[in-house]
């Protein structure tokens, strides 16, 4: 169902002004396949994903999809944003949420056909929310609000997946479902790029690891990456507590991944 | 029913009516907008930056409804430049600018002091002197605003929502927000007059505020505003033509009665509703929305 792609980063530098937020960025992320980018606060995760959708100045590099400039294909691009940047009092249901993800094929002034309007429920229950499209999304819990953006994400029928802190706020059926489809996505030649604070869950399931602290400090399979060591050069005293073993890794300071964004302003 | 249609005999209550009905349903729909954009004050800003370009076509004998749309247009898109730039934050320079224009409008009007009293009819708008031709061109402006917001309406709800996803799905940002702040610009054009360039304001986000305490969809926002802002605008001139008292602040003052009965009471978002459904178990709103609403589809 997805035309997967190769999404390849070279030499991004990306930022606002002086000092990019993000330098000399190299990435390979074959089709089919999921990649956790982790890094603390203000490491440029955020910026990282807005550099690669085009929104953040990209001062050098480029980024293709396919051996093609990503330019040239927004459409093929889904994208999350982090919770905090949604207005949630705005007066739209969560299937009009996820019908947006239709509107580049849709085309302009024309209205949504009724192959659009089954995409969207199709979308709404793969992720579990079709009884709940209807609602307005600010009457949604955190998980609920999450999945609305996912859906809307998959009736993109993109063939990269970015998100910029999905798993946070969100219960842990919505947890398990986002890993869930983040599965599906890769079975069927997607590749899934995600910014998040949960080390754990990024080890047991992403295919590569980045951390990400302005630079690339490691890429590659969780196996060769998730060490002491390179939690230590990335996160350095931000870093509270790595247990025996490496099992159970938390981060220092708070969770809250809306003080990212501002860090990167 | 004879204190509803007598009125109906003057052709200038006539006009009057039908141009406060034109008024109300654009300002009522593309209030919207001006709500969840929260574009409240960029709305005054242009409709102040206007003045300028009212005395100017006055001064050299041109349309002054022209005059005032290229004011207006110009200040909408110097909005949308400045507000691309990061060096001055936006609501300074909006008020940097629009003060200024209504600045410069003062001042050619105190140079020629014999054309005060019809320049004073824009500040507070003049319904009684509104001419056919008046009426066509009113008519013909909203209609034109109203398709296009029609016609764009993906777009514009889109980038008001989430310019995140509208900007990565590479939609021209800059060329859509400009869209909108022209239509917005010529709709507050044709408001001002009848309720004049301070009090246009209240045309664009009284009905919508109102509107969004009734429904919680978007179209549904611009229908329900469109048509409280043309009804409300009826009462508030037959008010005023029984009083005896100005059209212009009447329309506004009913609006804002109306506003506030609905904040009290609106079934779904008023201050009784909210009370009554946050019981002692769920102290916050939110808890108890979420609660009701597990069940099934919302009833509106």
């Amino acid at each position: 169902m997805v035309q997967g792609a190769d999404l390849v980063i070279r030499q991004l530098n990306a930022g606002y002004g002086a000092g990019d937020a993000i330098q000399d960025v190299n990435l390979d992320l074959p089709a089919g396949s999921v990649t956790a980018v982790i890094g603390p606060n203000g490491s440029g995760k955020s910026t990282l994903l807005k550099a690669i959708l085009g929104l953040t100045p990209v001062v050098r590099g480029q980024v293709t999809l396919g051996g093609r400039p990503l330019d040239e294909q927004r459409e093929r691009v889904g994208y999350v944003p982090q919770r905090e940047l949604v207005d949630w009092t705005f007066p739209v249901s969560a299937e009009q949420v996820v019908m947006m993800g239709r509107y580049r094929r849709i085309g302009w002034v024309r209205r949504a056909s009724q192959a659009d309007r089954l995409a969207v429920v199709d979308a709404l229950r793969t992720v579990d929310m079709e009884a709940h499209r209807n609602r307005q999304i600010g009457a949604l819990s955190g998980g609920q609000q999450q999945r609305v953006f996912l859906a809307r994400a998959l009736v993109q029928d993109a063939a990269v997946l970015l998100l910029d802190e999905p798993m946070t706020g969100v219960d842990l059926t919505t947890e398990r479902l986002i890993n869930e489809l983040f599965d599906a996505f890769r079975a069927s030649g997607g590749s899934v790029l995600y910014a998040t604070h949960d080390l754990e869950t990024a080890a047991d399931t992403a295919d590569y690891l980045c951390f990400l602290n302005r630079r690339v400090i490691r890429f590659g399979p969780p196996k060769e990456t998730f060490t002491p060591h390179a939690l230590h050069e990335t996160f350095g005293g931000e870093l509270l507590i790595v247990a025996e073993g490496g099992d159970h890794v938390h981060l220092g300071g708070h969770h809250g991944a809306g003080h990212d964004h501002e860090a990167e302003r | 029913m004879s204190w509803l249609t007598d009125p109906l005999g003057y052709g200038f209550v006539v006009r009057a009516l039908v141009e406060v009905a034109i008024v109300g349903v654009s300002c009522g729909a593309i209030g919207a907008y001006v709500i969840v954009r929260r574009l409240a004050f960029i709305g005054d800003a242009i409709s102040h930056s206007v003045f300028p370009g009212i005395v100017i076509a006055y001064l050299v004998g041109a349309s002054i409804l022209g005059g005032a749309l290229v004011a207006g247009v110009v200040t909408a898109l110097a909005i949308v430049a400045v507000a691309r730039g990061t060096r001055i934050r936006e609501d300074a320079a909006i008020g940097i600018f629009f003060a200024a224009a209504f600045a410069l409008g003062i001042v050619l009007i105190s140079t020629h002091r014999s054309f005060q009293g019809d320049l004073t009819a824009f500040l507070i708008g003049n319904l009684q002197g509104v001419s056919i031709g008046d009426l066509w061109l009113s008519m013909a402006t909203a209609a034109v605003v109203l398709v296009l917001l029609m016609a764009f309406h993906k777009e514009l709800l889109l980038t008001s929502f989430d310019r995140t996803l509208a900007a990565a799905m590479g939609y021209p940002i800059t060329a859509l927000d400009a869209l909108l702040l022209i239509l917005l610009t010529v709709t507050i054009v044709i408001g001002i007059q009848a309720v004049g360039i301070i009090l246009v304001l209240a045309m664009l986000v009284t009905p919508a505020a109102t509107a969004r305490l009734i429904v919680d969809r978007f179209v549904p926002m611009m229908l329900v505003g469109a048509l409280i802002g043309c009804l409300v605008g009826l009462v508030g001139y037959y008010v005023s033509f029984y009083a005896g008292i100005a059209s212009g602040g009447t329309i506004v003052l009913v609006n804002t009665a109306l506003f506030l009965v609905m904040y009290v009471a609106s079934p779904s978002h008023g201050v009784l509703a909210h009370r009554r459904r946050s019981h002692p178990q769920h102290s916050a709103l939110d808890a108890a929305v979420d609660h009701h609403g597990a069940e099934g589809p919302d009833p509106t």
